[in-house]
């Protein structure tokens, strides 16, 4: 199968790339970043999603599925870099698959999209309600780009469409939503909450990114690994300090004495816990990890040496 | 933080069916530790200061989903506390069972981090059909806050039960295995309510009794299981029907209540005369 990756350059990128390359497809990738090793067989584009240039690929190349992964998810771009990309970003690639025949079709999207709030309940299910919006807002342009992406199973019926809502990923990389929040000696807790934190390997997560696409998957899926651990357990096990913060300062102290900067809804993804249960996605294509959690934790501290 | 943990318990712990991770973490956020911890304290409270008797704790299955179901009384949900003790110290093989909790406890520091380890989550039906279905024990009290919240003078009388539970039941397939815990609303007498501090605090109410110290007496408990219910259906039904149900499951936990009232006021005759015991007591009693 001729498979075109959105934002190969990317950590999951790669790792996707490697595995299509390993099950004998052919790879081809659009990033505005370079991946300068590239193995022999993956041919790299440097183009915008949104510009001409990543028109013509699709339109000269015609691949027979599309892996969506350019979206941005740190807090370094602004606000108006973020829409362009992850909405206008999507609405391109999707209108492209339509245009071109594209027939398979895979939005990379985030568990953390349902929000996480004292009321939420341990193991969403797909069908529970996107409540990031309320709880942490300034992830509203990745619930938008979700739905964005499952909107297309009704406007372009001919494509099998996926949208798979994966859980954080650990490991060597060191880079990610999680191991960002991680990547200090202190990671900065709130005094008296201990929510649980639901990751898997990033190579796992590769690796259910390939069985999503070779099983034609169609429809919305949770994509998990290993079950959950207490945030204090994986701040003792990735070799850091918790360091809990009272409630009231957490917002203050964040930026400062070398803690990470996060936007102000946040704390409410250290306060409580967002787990998704996955077991639609596993029935469908018969995925198991080959990490569990404690190997995708010590996978992770032991990144860089 | 070490915290004292009962040997026994510590065992009985380890006989439960569950899949821990290397850290004693199951995929819930139960940790045996907490759990070692916290039900070492009730295990005290459940033999020494309320000096709870069960009595036929076999119609808990040995495994399983089931709910057991019960009245809920005493101002705070110490009730709650020692069914979940019963279920873990005295039913062969040891049960863990899952409490659902009023949502104010998730918002409170350290009080969220404990309910959350120990397995006691916010009372969503999305928690009990994901619990049910990973063949656990629910513990559900339909009276809810309304039930704890009982003054003195209502006492044993049972307030409007919700009917979630039982489409809960019908859903997951669940056997209702009914209770009745005696002895809870004399061990906190509520003669009144704090409203206004309760509600600052996010607390449904706050008891207050006679003797102004919002914390049960040390007056001897009694718990009754009964026979399991086991109702047909997939919790799609009309109402009507499910209030049907649920009347059923009422009406069996008011004839546990009645038996145990009965029992406790004979054990007092003997202890005491005749003139002390619960004056306003309506059942017709033998000598």
């Amino acid at each position: 199968m001729k498979v075109l990756l959105t934002g190969i350059s990317g950590t999951m990128g790669r790792h996707v790339a490697l595995g299509l390359v390993e099950r004998d497809h052919v790879v081809l990738g659009i990033d505005r970043r370079p991946w300068p090793d590239a193995p022999r067989g993956v041919e790299v584009y440097r183009a915008d999603t949104r510009k001409r240039p990543a028109e013509d690929v699709f339109r000269i190349q015609r691949p027979d599925a599309v892996i969506h992964m350019a979206t941005v998810t740190h807090w370094g771009a602004s606000k108006e870099e973020r829409y362009r990309i992850n909405l206008g970003g999507t609405r391109a690639v999707f209108d492209h698959c339509h245009k071109y025949g594209v027939n398979q079709a895979l939005f990379v999207g985030r568990h953390t999209v349902y929000g996480a709030a004292p009321d939420s309940p341990l193991y969403h299910c797909e069908e529970d309600p996107p409540m990031a919006v309320s709880t942490f807002p300034d992830l509203a342009d990745l619930v938008a780009a979700d739905l964005y992406a499952g909107s297309a199973l009704w406007r372009f019926p001919e494509i099998t469409t996926a949208v798979l809502r994966i859980v954080y990923t650990l490991g060597p990389s060191a880079t990610g939503t999680l191991m960002r929040y991680l990547r200090g000696p202190n990671v900065p807790t709130v005094l008296g909450f201990d929510p649980l934190y639901q990751f898997m390997h990033e190579q796992d997560a590769a690796q259910a990114i390939v069985a999503a696409l070779e099983h034609r998957l169609r429809g919305i899926y949770n994509v998990a690994g290993p079950p959950p651990v207490p945030l204090s357990l994986l701040c003792k096990v990735t070799g850091r300090r918790a360091l809990p913060i009272p409630d009231l300062l957490y917002s203050t102290a964040l930026g400062r004495f070398g803690l990470p900067r996060l936007p102000a809804g946040a704390i409410n993804h250290v306060k409580y816990p967002i787990v998704v249960k996955a077991r639609s996605f596993h029935e469908a294509t018969g995925f198991t990890p080959e990490f569990d959690e404690v190997q995708a934790m010590e996978s992770f501290r032991w990144a860089g040496d | 933080m070490d915290l004292p943990t009962d040997p026994e318990i510590a065992e009985r712990i380890d006989r439960l069916h569950f899949h821990w991770n290397h850290y004693g973490i199951d995929a819930f956020g139960v940790s045996k530790e907490h759990l070692g911890n916290f039900y070492s304290l009730l295990a005290w409270f459940y033999r020494h200061y309320f000096r709870v008797t069960v009595h036929n704790i076999e119609h808990v299955p040995d495994r399983g989903r089931a709910m057991v179901v019960g009245n809920h009384s005493g101002g705070l949900p110490v009730d709650g506390g020692m069914v979940l003790t019963s279920l873990l110290l005295e039913h062969e093989p040891p049960r863990l069972a899952h409490g659902m909790v009023e949502k104010f406890a998730q918002r409170w520091p350290f009080v969220s981090t404990w309910f959350s380890r120990v397995g006691q989550f916010t009372g969503l039906p999305e928690h009990a059909v994901s619990l049910l279905e990973d063949d656990r024990i629910l513990m559900v009290f339909p009276e809810g806050a309304r039930g704890t919240g009982k003054l003195y003078r209502d006492r044993y009388a049972l307030v409007g039960f919700g009917t979630g539970f039982m489409r809960l039941a019908l859903q997951t397939g669940s056997p209702i295995v009914p209770f009745a815990f005696v002895g809870g609303e004399e061990a906190l007498p509520t003669k009144f309510h704090f409203k206004t501090i309760a509600k600052r605090m996010g607390l449904p109410y706050i008891p207050v009794p006679a003797y102004l110290v919002p914390f049960p007496m040390p007056i001897a408990c009694d718990i009754y299981y009964g026979e399991p219910l086991v109702f047909e259906g997939t919790g799609a039904e009309a109402d009507r029907v499910i209030e049907g149900y649920v009347d059923r499951v009422k009406a069996r936990i008011v004839e546990l209540i009645d038996e145990g009232r009965v029992a406790r006021r004979r054990r007092l005759d003997r202890v005491l005369p005749v003139d002390a015991t619960e004056d306003d007591f309506p059942g017709e009693v033998e000598p």
